[in-house]
């Protein structure tokens, strides 16, 4: 193809980066790059897959169908943000089937948050205002994401998800103005999801160590430590206005640092649920494997179907059944 | 035993008001019909008036971006493309 | 709510998708904001019977309330992530008529979609029993919906003509959505059918399991004689659209024979299977527990 030096490929890929423009698809990038690239997209779209269960749990109960119909378009939004970000990888050379077994088999990982039960319909609320805000704060700056597919899946998720967190946030605001039990369940639900969204910025930044190389390369864009403290800062005026505590005493406001103070995040609960050993874990992998194993025999059928009809004029194997009133 | 994965399929879409289908991203499918029912699904919200294309992506050839790739190189480099190169003796006609 | 600013300094082919995308407001597959009561006289004609109008409506609102519900189940199972979607959307849309007609029976009764969706008694649940029907596997998944759509796109395209105004939109609207889902399940059915020899026997096996429970889509009913009089959705325009369908597949449609009548009552009078009590013990779950609450 290009008879150009790998040093002049680099310089060229560092170019780009350095103004900030855009690596596409069929660009040279160095192969840690795209590594890296390819894990962190897939792993984001696992995190949209998986995030369907906690959620999904509660689509048949749902107190009132237009809350349903509300919970059932967002899950199916999460199933959709998770195809384009596939999509995305697959741009990279990655195969999803391939990504899918990673996921499975735990060489892939997915958001911490994920493997939190969801125990009332509060929580539905509670994971929109806080763990889609969470993921809003994380999102946006991949807007800028130095990788294009990547970029632009991003553009149209992060438009998504703030219908998401609006959602979640007005449910919550209806129940806090509903009955003393509502109240109570909006409380609870605070109590059990708030620490485990902040963990959902990953690591301190002293002990993330790739930061500083990701950075480098757009591939992300803000540390972890700053979207954390971000986030905070957003979501407290937005607890009082919900008029719900969140359950951290150490929280307050610091007039010399312009944010909010907040206390220790226990860092060994996360190791424990990254290493696979959260409360929800083992089920949500297991949900998808075996929706991904009894689908098998689907999935070879439309392949065998589809084979037999390849040398077919599609006019006439096409099924055409009338609409009309006869 | 490995099965046989749905092919990658690459999805354009042309909108009311647009003027050109636009590449919106993939997805996988067994055959065309499904691979366009899931692009209406996944790609438009069932809008309806989107005209949409579905093409195998293994079907796409494509040429590359990169400003370094010779496809696009600009003549500058390619010396033998340039006027200059060739000495014209001075008495030969038309030239 | 702060959000924050993006950056618009990039080509976002979305953008030139038409201003459709960039409303604001549409979130959600299938359910967007052109309201199809619009401008509709929701007063009951002169001469129609009410009473037989709210139940017709009501048994038309259960069945997709129900059906809804056990597509809802597979949510985070279906064989692909296109499906999830697809699967989705027919579950919103079949939500999307159960409400309408829901308040199209409860404007006449004085109660709410909601009241009548989560405080009703099983024995007041209209739906047919196919609808209650819990899909072994996805060949009965396919196979029950092509059965279910196939007959209710007919009967609604029926009714886009009924008496009732509200009835009349309603099905109107219903009719772009089931035939979308009917071409869904028939697309998967001749996959199934004429796929792998599997795929083959297990699609003929659900034919087996579901073919029982389509006599009853066929009893006369008086409340829509009496409230839409929809010209009768005959069986041999039903049977034309499944043995199209079924010969493309190569399968064979079952001898099958209904189950009875429960002492001469079935779905429709409130005679359901057994399937249905879990059904609403789970769907009413919430509500019924928290019944001083807003939501």
């Amino acid at each position: 193809m290009t008879v150009a030096s790998e040093p002049d490929l680099r310089a060229h890929f560092d170019e780009t980066i350095a103004a900030q423009r855009r690596i596409e698809p069929r660009d040279w990038m160095p192969d840690k790059y795209r590594a890296t690239m390819i894990r962190q997209i897939a792993q984001h779209a696992h995190s949209e897959i998986i995030g369907m269960q906690p959620e999904g749990n509660w689509i048949t109960r749902a107190p009132s169908l237009r809350r349903k119909a509300i919970l059932l378009a967002k899950v199916q939004d999460e199933a959709g943000h998770g195809m384009y970000l596939y999509s995305a990888a697959e741009t990279l050379g990655a195969d999803r089937a391939d990504l899918t077994g990673k996921l499975i088999s735990g060489r892939q990982k997915y958001s911490s948050i994920f493997n939190y039960p969801t125990l009332t319909y509060a929580d539905v609320g509670v994971i929109g205002w806080l763990v889609d805000g969470a993921a809003i704060c994380n999102q946006v700056p991949l807007c800028r994401s130095s990788y294009g597919p990547y970029a632009r899946a991003m553009i149209r998720i992060c438009k998504e998800e703030s219908f998401h967190q609006r959602q979640g946030y007005e449910l919550l605001l209806t129940m806090m103005r509903g009955s003393q039990a509502q109240r109570e369940m909006v409380q609870d639900a605070t109590n059990r999801f708030w620490w485990p969204s902040l963990m959902m910025f990953g690591p301190p930044d002293d002990a993330s160590p790739n930061t500083e190389q990701s950075m480098a390369w757009g591939i992300k864009r803000h540390t972890n430590d700053e979207l954390r403290q971000r986030f905070v800062d957003m979501t407290v005026p937005q607890a009082e206005k919900l008029g719900v505590t969140l359950p951290d005493p150490e929280l307050r406001w610091n007039d010399e640092r312009g944010h909010y103070d907040f206390g220790a995040v226990d860092w060994d609960e996360l190791k424990a649920v990254i290493a696979g050993n959260g409360p929800c874990n083992a089920q949500r992998i297991a949900r998808r494997k075996a929706a991904h194993d009894d689908g098998a025999w689907v999935r070879e059928a439309a392949i065998a179907h589809a084979r037999k009809n390849e040398n077919h004029d599609p006019e006439r194997t096409g099924l055409t059944l009338a609409v009309t009133r006869d | 035993m490995t099965e046989p994965q749905w092919p990658l399929y690459e999805v354009f879409l042309r909108g009311k008001r647009g003027l050109n289908h636009v590449h919106v991203g993939s997805l996988h499918a067994a055959d065309p019909e499904m691979a366009l029912r899931h692009a209406r699904d996944l790609y438009t919200r069932r809008n309806e008036g989107v005209s949409i294309w579905v093409v195998r992506a293994s079907d796409i050839t494509a040429s590359s971006p990169d400003e370094k790739d010779p496809f696009f190189k600009p003549s500058g480099d390619k010396v033998y493309r340039h006027p200059t190169f060739y000495e014209i003796p001075d008495d030969v006609p038309h030239m | 709510m702060t959000a924050f600013a993006m950056n618009d300094d990039h080509d976002n082919p979305y953008a030139l998708l038409g201003d459709d995308h960039d409303d604001g407001h549409r979130w959600a597959f299938g359910t967007g904001f052109t309201d199809p009561l619009e401008g509709i006289d929701t007063t009951v004609p002169a001469g129609l019977d009410a009473g037989a109008l709210a139940r017709y409506c009501l048994a038309l609102g259960d069945d997709a309330l129900i059906y809804s519900h056990r597509l809802q189940e597979w949510v985070t199972h279906m064989p692909e992530l296109e499906e999830e979607t697809a699967i989705a959307n027919i579950a919103l849309d079949l939500l999307g008529q159960a409400r309408m007609l829901l308040a199209r029976a409860g404007g006449i009764l004085g109660q709410t979609e909601d009241q009548l969706a989560f405080f009703r008694a099983e024995k007041d649940f209209r739906n047919v029993r196919l609808a209650e029907h819990a899909d072994a596997d996805f060949a009965e998944l396919v196979g029950r919906l092509l059965i279910f759509s196939a007959w209710r796109l007919a009967l609604f395209a029926e009714l886009s003509a009924a008496p009732d105004p509200v009835l009349a939109a309603i099905a109107a609207k219903g009719v772009n959505e089931l035939t979308y889902h009917r071409d869904y399940a028939a697309q998967w059915v001749v996959r199934l059918g004429d796929g792998t020899e599997e795929s083959h026997d297990r699609m003929q096996r659900a034919l087996g399991t579901l073919w029982p429970l389509t006599g009853e889509l066929f009893r006369p009913d008086a409340d829509a004689v009496a409230s839409a009089d929809p010209g009768a959705v005959t069986v041999p325009a039903f049977m034309g659209v499944i043995d199209t369908v079924l010969a493309a597949a190569g399968l064979e449609r079952p001898d099958a024979v209904s189950p009875p009548a429960v002492a001469g009552r079935t779905g429709r009078d409130g005679v359901h299977t057994e399937a249905m009590g879990y059904i609403l013990a789970e769907l009413q779950s919430v509500a019924r527990a928290n019944p001083d609450a807003t939501w």
